[in-house]
């Protein structure tokens, strides 16, 4: 097949940024989007020209690195499936695919796809964790925990940290991925002592960091490769309350 | 050149008290002393995360460095199978003891028995530590902790998140950096690259950098470094590892003097996506907890075209379960693996390539349920239908074994510090654990140990031993010399100017290092290996381009600088397979097998580690460390 790529090139993000149009030809629709991309830079870095930056590295859909916009839509067209997951055969011959980087002010460009997303860490550093010191602690079955619980927290914890959320959502909040790291513990025991704290210092710092405010449109339970749901934020907001009263 | 007594510093005494004996004679700092040192820790995986938290609690000022983003973002993510432990939850005779053989067994006797036997004990505090942080194990409807089967061995021991348990342990491990980051007791260095190690009268004390960002190339200095940066897959190119998992800290440790073990020892993981084209950049993994559940076969005949479905049952040979009928499915990477190519070779391998065995459902879902085996293993099956555009409960999986976790490493010792004072290494960075071959959900299992219970009680008894550094000492001239060196390095780089891409000369690389080093060496192959490197090596330098400036994101350069460094590995992987006449676990050499075509060891002349000294201008000199065995009986690997 063949394509018409138009891709953000932007050198920093004190620099401007533009569209440039790439054209490539008799790709195998059973390759990765990502290694149409690696065809593509090989291409560039012959011609002696600037690959195009992109952040990947397991290219199962796991570690979370990868992630920009393909046609408007954060890690394209196919649900539940990360750039690296996404297969050439999902588009068809001739198509016009447009890349550009995730928006939002709390994710800086670094270089034309890749973006800063270190704010996560900073959400996660202010109360994403149960504060237990290593070798300080109980057998593991003394501390039960129902399947049901267990695999509700399972769903949550599951998010893999991208950014599609923010990108997704009109106002770029990262109340989505907040509230799965809210829920994921607040859902056991072993993280509902701190849950008051946690969820106060999360949001605060979420706050801080610049991501807007949620209007609960769902836009980023519906990118979200991991399909996190919207219940989580039902949950957060549970949690925030209670921490009120 | 320095000679080594490879010792490994394990105190004598009995097996089994002799970690907490020795834990309890190791010098302690109190925290307000622990807080005049500073530690440098490379790698923020599993086994980095875990040290850096674990240090820092204990009052150690911690640097961590990491060439990602984020430390969740360190490939330990990927891992999908398990943990191992032995905490015998199902009563079906599981002990301390029999993981420990179990894990000497599959490693086919060439791993330290007093390594191994610490990680069995420390398996069960992993678990609890693990609970009290939030990781959210499968449960039973009882609200217990659920556990599942591996390969090569015959307890249900391993704990497990769905498939993705590897993710759910780091996040925890993240977690509790992540507090100790917000503390100010870790100051995290996001995407930066070691450079370099930097060696003060003999001591580690510092590094060198590279900022993925600025290009920006600093030093560090510290009363230690710890290396937690995983393994060396990525010489072969294609492997299950992440794109940018490398050897280079590893590596240079290893030019500084660090003496490096059993490079060869490489894991050919038996159930992966096979090789669908010429562009693929990596290949996919699909759990080793498959095979609870999957039957493995292929065609009795040579080059049957037919569909899976269309061959009657009495025609499918279900090669594994024939020959190993104890085992069955179930018998360990290595054994598996071997007999895959094996039949391919025959010419009995299915899919477009021929380079394919079947692995099968159909009778699991008859008589569990697809729903079952959805609840079990849904995210694989939707990951293999994905990659393959094949619905595997319907079709059976095809499946080729690759590339997937390394043994070798750096060599270390009981304390796991290298052969450098000062430099420690845990985690598969280093050598010490799984000998010849690891047994699936060990890998995680041997991250933690290290990370959480190992060396912070190691690196405070060599520390309560140095006096702390008063002051920053990046201005002593071993900081100019190595920062100059790394600089002049890169400059060099940047003046090929030549027309390949770097992937086209690793890929090349990755070609040789996986017929001739892969998962069966011979003599004639190792040494073609040896005379062909050279050359990928000299085209390297010769031929390559790297577009940009190298002050500033420079994503091939990246990769020259990591490329480079495989080169120099693949050498000497040769150089290690060929010096071992013998075949064990995952180093096959043809010209050593039984009748049946299994690995015949040879404990006369190679119950040793081998571990290497680099040397800039003559080949590696190998020097050995005799393994010793008190407490199992050497025996032949048996699975049948």
């Amino acid at each position: 097949m063949n394509i018409n790529l138009k891709i953000w090139r932007q050198k920093s993000d004190h620099q401007d940024g533009g569209l440039r149009s790439y054209r490539l030809e008799n790709i195998d629709p059973n390759i990765s989007f990502l290694e149409m991309l690696d065809i593509l830079n090989i291409k560039l870095v012959k011609e002696k020209k600037d690959p195009v930056a992109f952040d990947h590295d397991c290219r199962e859909g796991i570690c979370g690195s990868c992630g920009f916009m393909i046609n408007g839509r954060p890690h394209g067209p196919q649900k539940a499936t990360t750039v690296c997951q996404l297969h050439m055969r999902a588009f068809n011959n001739e198509d016009n695919i447009l890349l550009e980087p995730f928006r939002a002010e709390a994710f800086p460009v670094i270089k034309d796809l890749s973006v800063d997303r270190k704010a996560f860490d900073r959400i996660i550093s202010s109360g994403g964790y149960v504060a237990v010191d290593t070798g300080d602690v109980l057998e593991a079955n003394s501390i039960p925990v129902t399947k049901e619980d267990a695999d509700e927290a399972f769903l949550s914890s599951a998010c893999i940290g991208c950014g599609a959320c923010v990108a997704a959502c009109k106002n770029s909040s990262a109340m989505l991925f907040t509230a799965a790291k809210v829920s994921h513990l607040a859902l056991l025991p072993q993280g509902e002592k701190e849950g008051k704290e946690r969820v106060v210092n999360m949001v605060a710092t979420m706050d801080e960091e610049g991501f807007g405010a949620c209007t609960n449109t769902g836009a980023c339970s519906a990118e979200c490769p991991k399909e996190i749901g919207q219940t989580n934020i039902a949950r957060l907001n549970r949690e925030f309350i209670k921490s009120k009263i | 050149m320095t000679d080594f007594n490879l010792f490994s510093k394990a105190p004598d005494g009995d097996l089994y008290t002799k970690w907490e004996d020795y834990k309890s004679s190791l010098k302690k700092l109190s925290p307000e002393e622990a807080n005049k040192y500073k530690v440098i820790v490379i790698g923020t995986g599993l086994a980095g995360a875990s040290a850096s938290a674990t240090l820092a609690e204990k009052g150690f000022n911690v640097h961590a460095f990491s060439f990602h983003e984020s430390p969740r973002r360190a490939h330990s993510i990927a891992a999908q199978g398990g943990i191992n432990a032995a905490k015998n939850y199902k009563s079906d005779g599981d002990s301390v003891m029999r993981l420990f053989y179990d894990t000497i067994k599959g490693g086919d006797f060439r791993s330290r028995e007093d390594n191994v036997y610490r990680l069995a004990e420390i398996s069960k505090n992993i678990i609890d530590q693990c609970v009290a942080q939030g990781v959210p194990f499968a449960r039973e409807y009882g609200g217990l902790l659920d556990n599942r089967s591996f390969g090569g061995v015959q307890v249900s021991r391993t704990f497990y998140a769905r498939g993705q348990t590897g993710q759910q342990l780091l996040l925890g491990a993240y977690s509790a950096l992540s507090r100790q980051m917000e503390k100010k007791k870790v100051k995290f260095y996001s995407r930066h690259d070691m450079l370099d190690v930097v060696l003060v009268n003999g001591k580690a004390k510092g590094i060198v950098t590279r900022d993925l960002i600025s290009g920006k190339i600093s030093t560090h200095s510290a009363d230690v470094v710890i290396l937690a940066t995983g393994g060396y897959s990525n010489v072969y190119y294609l492997s299950t590892n992440a794109m940018a998992s490398n050897v280079t800290a590893n590596w240079r440790a290893h030019r500084k003097g660090a003496l490096f073990a059993n490079p060869s020892f490489t894991q050919i993981h038996p159930t992966c996506i096979p090789v669908k084209n010429d562009f693929q950049s990596k290949l996919t993994l699909m759990s080793e907890s498959l095979r609870n559940d999957g039957r493995v076969w292929v065609p009795k005949k040579k080059n049957d075209q037919r569909k899976a479905a269309d061959i009657p049952e009495e025609e499918r040979d279900y090669y594994l379960e024939r020959i190993y009928p104890a085992f069955g499915n179930l018998v360990p990477r290595d054994v598996a693996s071997r007999r895959a190519k094996e039949v391919c070779d025959e010419g009995r391998g299915v899919g477009p390539t021929g380079y394919a065995v079947y692995l099968d459902f159909q009778r699991a879902i008859e008589k569990k349920g697809e729903e079952f085996i959805r609840e079990k293993y849904g995210n694989l099956f939707d990951m293999y239908q994905n990659i393959t555009d094949e619905n595997p409960y319907k079709t059976p999986m095809k499946i080729y074994p690759a590339v997937h976790y390394t043994m070798g490493g750096l060599w270390v010792d009981y304390n796991l510090m290298t052969t450098i004072n000062g430099l420690f290494s845990i985690g598969e960075s280093n050598f010490s654990d799984h000998g010849a071959n690891r047994l699936g959900a060990s890998a995680l299992m041997q991250g933690l140990a290290d990370g959480y219970f190992v060396v912070p009680h190691t690196t405070m008894d060599y520390l309560a031993k140095e006096k702390p550094l008063e002051k920053d000492i990046t201005s002593f001239p071993e900081f100019i010399e190595a920062k100059k060196k790394t600089e002049e390095e890169i400059s060099k780089l940047m003046k090929v100017d030549g027309s390949l891409a770097v992937d086209e000369v690793h890929r090349e690389l990755g070609k040789i290092v996986w017929d001739k080093i892969g998962m069966a060496r011979n003599r004639k192959g190792l040494k073609s290996a040896l005379e062909e490197i050279p050359k990928v090596k000299q085209k390297f330098w010769s031929q390559i381009s790297i577009p940009g400036d190298d002050k500033d994101v420079n994503q091939e350069l990246e990769k020259a600088l990591r490329i480079k460094d495989f080169i120099e590995l693949a050498e000497l992987m040769a150089y290690d397979a060929l010096d071992r006449n013998e075949s064990c676990g995952a180093h096959f050499r043809e010209e050593y097998q039984t009748e049946e075509n299994e690995a015949k060891r040879n404990d006369t002349d190679f119950k040793y580690v081998a571990a290497w000294k680099y040397s800039e201008e003559e080949s590696p000199k190998l020097f050995k460390e005799e393994l010793q065995y008190k407490n199992v009986k050497l025996k032949t690997r048996s699975y049948k």
